[in-house]
C-alpha cells in the first residue's frame, strides 16, 4: 500500500507579511509507507500545525507561506480544495485529541461512520451496514454499541469510534493528534495497542503526535523532536532512546520523574518555550541549553546528519552525542522532619454519598457512592499519593477531606483535632492548616483579580493579625518562594504561562501558612518540563517546612518518583496502600498491577482483560475487570487487611502469602 | 429670595439622576480598572459603536435638559407671598423658546403656511368664503408659498453653514486633544485624518457634525416655520418629538434601575446557594414568565392609576401626577423584565460556582458574600452590561406599544407611544396626515438603531470569546 508522505520546508506564518512570526518554520517530514512516526515536543512548539498544514485545514489567521508535500504521488499542495476534500479522509485522516468534539452529539455511532462510508466508497452501496459492523468491530467496539450517542459512551469507546469513521476512507495515512492524552492509562493502552494493531493489518503509516515520551518509545519506528517550530532531532526509536543528541532531547528525558530517579533531584530545564513571534538569532534553544556557546547565540544551527538516519540541529560536536550525563543527584532533605506522636492528618471510614434524584417530586431513589469508606493517614513531610483512574473518587475524597464538600459518614482528623465536629469559626482557622493546589491552573484563579489580591485573600480571611503593610510583606515573600518576581502582584494571571500560574496557585495555598498541602494533579496540565520544575518546587518546600502532601495523580511515573506511599483507589475505596517503592516494584492488587502494566514505555505489553458483565455490587468492586478473579470474588467483598507493611483488599492477596 | 423661578424634583428627575451617578461611578471604576477599560477601549475603536454612541449622547443631553424641572413664579401681587406657577417647565421648553407656545388651532403639514382643513372665515368685505387659514406662526411677513421657499432655502443654508463651522469647531478641539499625547495638533490631525486606531473617533466626529449641522439647520427653521407639522390641538410635533425623547429614555433607563438590584440578586442567589433558594425562585420567575406580559402590565397599571386617581391630593401640579404614572409604569416593566437577566446569571452563577478559584476561596473559608460579591459578581459583569445594553431597546419600543394599547404613560406626558396612538386615526384621512407618524417614527427608529449598534459593540467588546482579538 502507499501512504509515503514526504514534506519539504514547510512554514505556516501567523498573519499577513514577510515579518509575520511563523509557528512552523522550515519543517521537513518524512514517513515512509507503513511506518510510524511520532512528531514529539512540548505545547507551542508546532506539532499541531504541522499536521492541518498537511491536512491544508489550519484556523483562519495561519497560512502556508512555503514548503511542498507528497502523499504517494500526488502533490497535496496543488490540489484544487474539491480534490483534496477527497485526499482528506479518503487517503489521510485526522484524529484528535477530544474525541466528543468531532462527532457530531446528535447522531448515533453507527450513522456517522455510515456516513463517512458513502462520502469515500460507493454511495449506493447497498452493504453500507456490513460495512459499518466491520468497521466498528475493527476498532473494538461491539456492534450494538453503534446505535449510541456519542455522550453514552465512554471517552475510550468514543476515541474508538472517531477512528472507525475515520478508517471508512481507508485512508493511507493516520494523523492521531495526541489521541489518548484525555484517557486513563488503561484506556490509553487499549487505543495505542488498537493503532497498532491497525497499522499492521491495513498497512497505514501512522504520524502520531504527543509529548509523552513514553508514548513515542511504545510506538514510533522514528522520532521526530519539535521546539519551537524547527526540527531539532530525528532519529529512529533504538538510536534515539539510546543516544540522545541534541541537548533538548536530552533534557526531556532528564526532566522525566520516574520510580528510578526517586530521592534524586529532576533536572530542570530553565525556562520555558519561548513564545510566538520571538525574534530568534542564534538557536532557539539557545537561551535554555546549558551547553550553549558563544556560537550558538550567534548562528542558527542547520539540520545536519550525524549517523545514518539520524539529524540533529545542533553546533555541537557528534562526539559528545554519546555521553548522557544524568542531572547532578541530591536526595532531598525532608526525611529529617521528626514524627510527632499524633498524626498530621486521618480519615477513618470516610464516605462521600451523592443522592441520585429520580421523577417529578425528585425523590431520592440511591446514591452513588463517590467515596466509599476510606481510611487514610497523613505524616508531618510525607507524601501519600492517592492514584486511580478518573471517577474513582479521588478529587471528591480531597474536597470531603478539606470539608469543602460534606461527607456522609467517617471522621476527619487534622493534628488530632476533629474537623467534622467543628462549627464555623473553629473550622476557619483549621482551613488555614489545610489547603489545595488544583489542576488546572487557569480556571483556579480568578481572571478579574491581580496576582496580588488572589494571594491577598487567604491572608485576609485568615489571617486577621496581619495589617496591610504586613500583608504586602509576606505577598512578595511568597511569591520570592515560588520563583516568581514581586513585580507578579501587580499583574492579572493572563499575563502568566501555565507553569507560573501553577506557581501562584500553590504561592495561594502556602499564604496561609498550612501543615497539609492537597495537591490535585498539579502537574498533569503542564508540559514535562514545566512539570519538573513545579514538582522540584514542591519537593524544595516540604524540605524547608515539613509539609505533608496528599498527592493526587494518574501519572504513575510522577508518584513512583515522588511519594513516600502510594495509596490506589478504585470505585471508592483504597485497594492498595503501601510504601511507594513495594507498590511501584511488586504491586499486590490486580488493579495496581493494570495501571502497572498499562502506563506507557513499557512495550504495551498487557492484553486487556475480559470484562465480565457482571459487576460487583456485592463482590469485589474490580471484579467485573479482574484477570484473576475466583467465584467468591462475585460474592464476598474483600476488605482492606495488612499485608506486611501495606494494606490490600483482595482475596488472592492473602491467600498468595 | 425669589429667583423668578422654583426648581422643581419630581420623582423620575431624582432617579434618573441617582442613575446618572451610578453611571458615573461606574465609568470612573472602570477608567481605574483594567479589565473593564480594555474591553471600553475597543468599543472606542468600534466605528459603528461610536457613531451609535454619538447620537445616544445626544439623545441624552436632550433627556437631561428635559428633566431639569421649575415652576415660574407669577406676577406677583403686592404683598402677597410670591405664587408659582401649576405648570411644571423644563430647561428644554426654556432652549426651545416660543416654540412651546406657538400653537395653531389644528393640524398642518411640516412647512405649510395654511392650516390641513378649510374653514369658513368672514373675510375683510364681509362675505364668508370656505379657504385655508394662514398660520400664525409660520412664514409670519411672507407674503405667498414662493416667498417661503425662498426663505426656506436661504435658512437652510445659513443653517448648514453654521453647522458647518460648528463642525470645524469640534476638528480643531479633537485635533488639540489628540495632538497633546502626540505632540503638537498638526500630529493629532493626521492621527484623526488616517491613523486606523482613530478609526473609532473619526467615525463619531464625522456623525457629530451630521448631528451639528441638522440641529443648526432647525434651529435656524424652527423659529418661522412647524418643521414637523402641527397635531390635531395645534402643537408643534419637533417640540413634541422632543419631548418625547426623555420618556423613552427614562422608560428605557430607569427600568433597568429596577431590574438590575432583581435580577442580580435572584439570579445569583439561584445559582450559588441551589437548593431550595434554587427551586423558589426558578418557581418564581417560571410563574412570571407563564402569564402574558401585556395583561400583567396592563392590570397592573390599571391599578397604579386608580390609586392616583383615588388620592388627588398627593399631587399638586398635573406634571407630578403624570410623572408619577411614568415611574409606576418603569417599576411595573421592571417587575416582568428581570427574568431573563435573572435566568442568565443563574446558569452563568452555576458554572462559576464549580470553578476552582471560589473552590480555593472556600477552602481559605472566605464567607459566601465576598465570594459572590469578589468571584462571582466581576465574572459576570459582562452579562449584566450587555443585557442592559440590549433590553434598552426592547424597552422603549414596549412604552410605544403600550401607549398605543393605551396603558402606557399619561395621556398628556409627551411621548412617541402617544404621538401614534394620536395618529392612527387620521391615516385614513385625504390627503393623509403622515407627518406625526413618521415625526414619532425617525426620532424613535434613531433612538432604538443606534441603542442597537451600540450594544452590538458592546457585546462584542465585552464577549469573551473576541476578548483575544482586536
Amino acid at each position: 500500500m502507499g501512504g509515503a508522505l514526504t514534506a519539504r520546508s514547510l512554514r505556516v506564518a501567523l498573519g499577513p507579511g514577510a515579518q509575520a512570526p511563523c509557528p512552523v518554520d522550515g519543517v521537513d517530514l518524512d514517513i515512509a509507507a507503513g511506518e510510524c512516526v511520532v512528531l514529539l515536543g512540548e505545547s507551542g512548539c508546532g506539532k499541531s500545525l504541522t499536521a492541518l498544514a498537511l491536512m491544508r485545514l489550519l484556523p483562519d489567521g495561519l497560512t502556508l507561506v512555503g514548503g511542498r508535500a507528497s502523499l504517494g504521488e500526488i502533490d497535496l499542495f496543488a490540489l484544487p480544495e474539491q480534490a483534496m476534500r477527497t485526499v482528506r479522509g479518503g487517503r489521510m485522516a485526522m484524529i484528535f485529541q477530544e474525541p466528543m468534539l468531532s462527532l457530531n452529539p446528535v447522531m448515533t455511532i453507527a450513522a456517522q461512520v455510515a456516513e463517512a462510508l458513502r462520502v469515500h466508497r460507493d454511495p449506493q452501496a447497498a452493504t453500507i451496514g456490513d460495512a459499518t459492523a466491520r468497521l466498528l468491530d475493527a476498532v473494538g467496539l461491539e456492534v450494538r454499541l453503534g446505535a449510541s450517542y456519542p455522550f453514552q459512551l465512554s471517552g475510550g469507546q468514543r476515541q474508538r469510534a472517531l477512528i472507525a469513521t475515520m478508517l471508512a476512507g481507508e485512508p493511507e495515512l493516520l494523523i492521531a493528534d495526541e489521541p489518548t492524552t484525555a484517557l486513563d492509562v488503561t484506556v490509553q493502552a487499549q487505543i495505542l495497542r488498537l493503532l497498532r494493531g491497525l497499522r499492521a493489518a491495513r498497512g497505514m503509516s501512522l504520524l502520531l503526535i504527543t509529548h509523552d515520551l513514553d508514548v513515542a518509545r511504545d510506538m514510533a519506528d522514528r522520532v521526530i523532536v519539535m521546539y519551537a517550530g524547527q526540527v531539532v532531532e530525528a532519529a529512529d526509536r533504538a538510536t534515539l532512546y539510546r543516544q540522545p543528541f541534541h541537548p533538548y532531547t536530552r533534557k526531556l528525558f532528564s526532566v522525566l520523574p520516574s520510580a528510578h530517579a526517586r530521592g534524586q533531584r529532576l533536572a530542570a530545564i530553565p525556562g520555558a518555550v519561548p513564545p510566538l513571534g520571538t525574534k530568534h538569532r542564534g538557536c532557539r534553544f539557545a537561551a535554555r541549553c546549558d551547553r550553549a556557546f558563544a556560537r550558538c547565540h550567534e548562528e542558527a544551527p542547520l539540520l545536519r546528519e550525524i549517523g545514518s538516519g539520524h539529524q540533529v540541529r545542533c553546533h555541537l560536536d557528534a562526539g559528545a552525542g554519546a555521553i548522557v550525563t544524568m542531572p547532578a543527584v541530591q536526595t532531598t532533605t525532608a526525611q529529617g522532619i521528626e514524627p510527632a506522636s499524633t498524626r498530621l492528618f486521618e480519615v477513618a471510614d470516610l464516605q462521600v454519598h451523592f443522592p441520585i434524584r429520580k421523577g417529578l417530586l425528585r425523590r431520592v431513589t440511591g446514591w452513588f457512592k463517590a467515596v466509599d469508606g476510606v481510611d487514610l493517614a497523613i505524616d508531618r513531610g510525607e507524601t501519600v499519593a492517592l492514584v486511580g483512574e478518573s471517577g474513582c473518587g479521588k478529587t471528591t475524597l480531597a474536597r470531603a477531606m478539606l470539608r469543602l464538600i460534606p461527607p456522609t459518614h467517617g471522621d476527619i482528623r487534622l493534628e488530632g483535632q476533629s474537623l467534622l465536629a467543628l462549627g464555623e469559626s473553629a473550622l476557619r482557622e483549621a482551613r488555614a492548616r489545610m489547603q489545595i493546589v488544583f489542576q488546572d491552573p487557569f480556571s483556579s484563579l480568578n481572571p478579574r483579580l491581580r496576582v496580588g489580591e488572589i494571594l491577598e485573600e487567604g491572608l485576609r480571611s485568615l489571617r486577621l493579625d496581619l495589617d496591610r503593610g504586613q500583608r504586602t510583606a509576606r505577598i512578595d515573600e511568597l511569591l520570592g518562594k515560588v520563583g516568581l518576581g514581586a513585580d507578579a502582584a501587580g499583574r492579572y494571571p493572563h499575563a502568566f504561562s501555565g507553569g507560573q500560574r501553577q506557581r501562584i496557585a500553590i504561592a495561594r495555598a502556602l499564604a496561609v501558612e498550612p501543615r497539609l498541602l492537597v495537591c490535585d494533579e498539579p502537574t498533569s496540565a503542564l508540559d514535562v518540563s514545566v512539570q519538573a520544575q513545579i514538582l522540584s518546587l514542591l519537593q524544595d518546600l516540604q524540605a524547608a517546612d515539613g509539609l505533608g502532601y496528599l498527592f493526587i495523580a494518574h501519572n504513575l511515573p510522577v508518584v513512583g518518583y515522588l511519594a513516600d506511599r502510594i495509596a490506589v483507589m478504585y470505585r471508592g475505596r483504597i485497594v492498595e496502600e503501601g510504601p511507594a517503592p513495594k507498590v511501584m516494584a511488586a504491586p499486590a492488587h490486580p488493579y495496581t498491577q493494570l495501571l502497572l502494566e498499562s502506563a506507557p514505555g513499557r512495550g504495551l505489553r498487557a492484553e486487556p482483560p475480559e470484562s465480565r458483565s457482571e459487576d460487583g455490587s456485592t463482590g469485589c468492586a474490580f471484579f467485573g475487570r479482574c484477570p484473576k478473579a475466583e467465584p467468591r470474588c462475585a460474592t464476598v467483598r474483600p476488605e482492606l487487611l495488612p499485608v506486611d507493611d501495606r494494606r490490600v483488599a483482595c482475596h488472592l492477596a492473602r491467600t498468595e502469602r | 429670595m425669589n429667583l423668578g423661578f422654583r426648581p422643581e424634583l419630581l420623582w423620575s428627575d431624582a432617579l434618573l439622576f441617582l442613575l446618572l451617578a451610578v453611571v458615573v461611578m461606574f465609568a470612573w471604576r472602570s477608567a481605574r480598572n483594567e479589565h473593564l477599560r480594555a474591553p471600553w477601549r475597543r468599543v472606542a475603536r468600534s466605528r459603528l459603536g461610536m457613531s451609535a454612541a454619538v447620537v445616544l449622547i445626544a439623545y441624552a443631553c436632550i433627556g437631561i435638559v428635559d428633566s431639569l424641572h421649575y415652576r415660574p413664579a407669577l406676577p406677583a401681587t403686592e404683598g402677597q407671598p410670591v405664587q408659582y406657577a401649576a405648570e411644571v417647565r423644563s430647561l428644554l421648553d426654556v432652549l426651545t423658546g416660543e416654540l412651546r407656545t406657538r400653537v395653531e388651532d389644528s393640524y398642518s403639514a411640516p412647512f405649510s403656511l395654511h392650516l390641513y382643513s378649510r374653514e369658513t372665515v368672514t373675510q375683510p368685505d364681509g362675505s364668508q368664503a370656505r379657504v385655508f387659514p394662514r398660520l400664525q406662526h409660520a412664514g409670519v411677513g411672507l407674503a405667498d408659498a414662493a416667498a417661503a421657499r425662498a426663505d426656506i432655502v436661504w435658512r437652510g443654508l445659513r443653517g448648514i453653514a453654521l453647522g458647518a463651522l460648528g463642525g470645524a469647531l469640534v476638528l480643531i478641539v479633537a485635533a488639540f486633544a489628540v495632538g497633546r499625547r502626540l505632540g503638537g495638533w498638526r500630529a493629532g490631525w493626521m492621527a484623526i485624518r488616517c491613523a486606523p486606531e482613530c478609526s473609532g473617533l473619526r467615525a463619531g466626529l464625522a456623525t457629530l457634525i451630521g448631528l451639528l449641522v441638522l440641529g443648526a439647520i432647525a434651529v435656524q427653521l424652527v423659529p418661522n416655520y412647524h418643521v414637523l407639522g402641527t397635531d390635531k390641538v395645534g402643537t408643534d410635533v419637533f417640540y413634541l418629538s422632543l419631548k418625547s425623547v426623555r420618556t423613552g429614555l427614562l422608560i428605557g433607563t430607569l427600568t433597568t434601575l429596577v431590574t438590575l438590584p432583581l435580577a442580580l440578586l435572584l439570579g445569583l442567589a439561584a445559582g450559588y446557594y441551589g437548593g431550595r433558594v434554587d427551586d423558589v425562585i426558578q418557581y418564581l420567575y417560571t410563574t412570571l414568565n407563564s402569564i402574558p406580559g401585556v395583561l400583567l402590565i396592563a392590570s397592573a397599571v390599571l391599578v397604579a392609576q386608580v390609586q392616583i386617581e383615588l388620592h388627588p391630593e398627593l399631587f399638586d401640579t398635573a406634571a407630578a401626577r403624570s410623572d408619577l404614572r411614568l415611574v409606576s409604569l418603569c417599576l411595573i416593566l421592571g417587575m416582568t423584565s428581570w427574568t431573563g437577566l435573572a435566568r442568565l446569571l443563574r446558569a452563568e452563577t452555576l458554572k462559576l460556582r464549580e470553578m476552582d478559584y471560589i473552590q480555593a476561596a472556600r477552602a481559605f473559608g472566605v464567607s459566601r458574600a465576598r465570594i459572590i460579591g469578589r468571584h462571582i459578581v466581576p465574572n459576570v459583569a459582562h452579562l449584566v452590561l450587555i443585557t442592559v445594553a440590549i433590553d434598552f431597546s426592547g424597552l422603549v419600543l414596549a412604552e410605544a406599544v403600550l401607549s398605543y394599547v393605551g396603558v402606557g404613560v399619561d395621556p398628556v406626558t409627551a411621548s412617541w407611544g402617544n404621538m401614534i396612538n394620536g395618529a392612527r386615526l387620521e391615516l385614513a384621512r385625504e390627503p393623509m396626515v403622515w407627518w406625526q407618524l413618521s415625526a414619532a417614527f425617525v426620532f424613535m427608529f434613531a433612538l432604538v438603531l443606534s441603542a442597537n449598534l451600540f450594544a452590538d459593540s458592546v457585546r462584542d467588546a465585552f464577549d469573551p470569546r473576541a476578548a483575544g482579538q482586536g
